[in-house]
């Protein structure tokens, strides 16, 4: 492999990591909320969130650079206030690999919370514990493997992403180009070898990331 | 009897069959709407139906090799033709140039006005939207310019690479970059975007647009018909309507 492709490779990876920092967060919060609290309008939030999973991801790419791009209502926003831009900069990939991979992360987590025995959380409560103490020392040790294989799985869902990236990040060499995209432009150029050595490493990493997956979801059982 | 009125249908419909062709063109991104308006009135008269591929020529270039079952290759640059013929996938003899055009930068019609290509490298010009500059002919016509202006350096961080010239071209449109290289007649149907300047042909790279006729085109007869009425009056018109320069020289080798 060239320097540019170990660069491309390493960009991808930092980028796909950098995904995960949105998604933990916010994962986290939404998968703990959808497991252990009712609500009206609980199935609404639940469908919203799994929705990128099966819309086209052109379509998820198109609904972020409305709302991002320079005349959108948040990109126009934080255009003026901070001159700040998302659209076409690397900022655009990390938005579009954290949309699309946090559905993933969401759903193996709730299952992971949903398994753990409310008894234990109910103990730590009478012994006098807050509710972030419950959730960081009794609720998600316990849902450890469950939301470690749900981070896996965004992680390699996000390093293969194309079409939501394509759509509000573009395809600029060395700035917003990830793995998926050059493979796309590879073939268009017709460098096919190129393109090969790129989509082996794809494979090797997706491999590797499913496989631990699965192994930890298995053991949980 | 009875069977008589089936019959007839029948056999008027292979009767049709034989007589409409379906003509599959590969065609440069930058003549959807002059090449549509001249195949609806071809369509017309002959009775054929035209099937356009719209894309960057390069990647149609790359869709025929591949063996994409194509009549006819119009393209926006000479060298994929010359890549294609090189393969044999041309038949000899059919090949024309048959127009040109030129290149001009466009921005938002909100933004602050340019007035020259060197102004791309002030500080308020961020990005800057133009045609992958391997597979999009306007893109390899753009940056031969820069690189002949000795701007290409300066201007090349800035650059969004699009996957085709229409791609660009809504780039702009969004407001999402705050200039792009187009050519003339992709400027001239978008309200959206003004032309901040427009680069003389002598200091731009030659734009021309080959046609001709693909190896093993499935309709071979109906595709050459095609090509002619492409070097007619009647089309040179339409072309000529949209901004398009109409070539007169004789067959390309």
């Amino acid at each position: 492999m060239s320097s540019a492709e170990w660069q491309l490779v390493g960009f991808s990876l930092r980028m796909a990591l950098a995904s995960l920092l949105l998604i933990l967060p916010v994962g986290l919060a939404l998968a703990w909320w959808l497991a252990r609290k009712d609500w009206r309008g609980k199935a609404l939030v639940e469908t919203l969130v799994s929705l990128p999973l099966v819309l086209p991801p052109v379509v998820t790419g198109l609904v972020l650079l409305q709302l991002f791009g320079r005349r959108g209502p948040v990109g126009s926003w934080l255009h003026t206030t901070f001159n700040y831009d998302v659209v076409f900069t690397w900022r655009a990939v990390v938005l579009a690999l954290a949309t699309m991979s946090l559905p993933l992360f969401v759903r193996a987590a709730r299952t992971a919370f949903e398994e753990v025995d409310e008894k234990f959380e109910q103990l730590a409560r009478t012994l006098g514990a807050g509710e972030w103490r419950v959730f960081f020392t009794i609720t998600l040790p316990l849902a450890k493997r469950g939301v470690l294989a749900g981070t896996l799985l965004a992680f390699a869902r996000a390093l293969g992403e194309f079409g939501a990236t394509i759509m509000v990040a573009g395809n600029i060499p060395g700035q917003t180009t990830t793995l998926p995209v050059a493979i796309y432009q590879a073939v268009e150029n017709g460098e096919d070898v190129h393109a090969w050595t790129l989509a082996g490493v794809s494979a090797v990493i997706a491999f590797a990331a499913v496989f631990i997956s699965e192994k930890l979801q298995r053991r949980r059982k | 009897m009875k069977n008589k009125i089936p019959v007839a249908i029948l056999s008027s419909l292979f009767a049709l069959q034989l007589h409409a062709a379906q003509v599959t063109v590969f065609a440069a991104a930058s003549l959807n709407e002059s090449l549509k308006q001249i195949a609806a009135d071809y369509e017309k008269t002959s009775g054929d139906k035209i099937i356009f591929n719209f894309a960057a020529s390069g990647t149609l270039s790359r869709q025929i090799e591949a063996g994409a079952p194509v009549d006819i290759f119009f393209a926006a640059d000479e060298t994929k033709a010359d890549a294609l013929e090189k393969k044999g996938l041309l038949v000899s003899g059919t090949r024309k140039s048959l127009l040109g055009n030129s290149l001009v930068i466009v921005t938002p019609t909100d933004a602050a006005a340019i007035h020259s290509p060197a102004e791309l490298t002030n500080a308020a010009v961020q990005h800057i939207a133009l045609g992958e500059a391997k597979t999009v002919p306007c893109g390899t016509y753009a940056k031969a310019y820069l690189e002949k202006l000795q701007l290409w350096l300066a201007v090349e961080p800035k650059v969004v690479p699009c996957e085709s010239v229409r791609a660009v071209l809504a780039a702009v449109e969004s407001g999402n970059v705050d200039a792009g290289f187009v050519y003339k007649t992709d400027a001239a149907i978008s309200k959206k975007v003004k032309v901040a300047y427009e680069v003389p042909a002598a200091d731009a790279p030659k734009i021309s647009y080959p046609l001709a006729l693909v190896k093993d085109a499935p309709q071979s007869e109906a595709a050459k018909r095609f090509i002619t009425y492409l070097d007619s009056d009647a089309a040179s018109a339409v072309f000529k309507q949209f901004g398009f320069i109409v070539l007169s020289s004789p067959p390309a080798k």
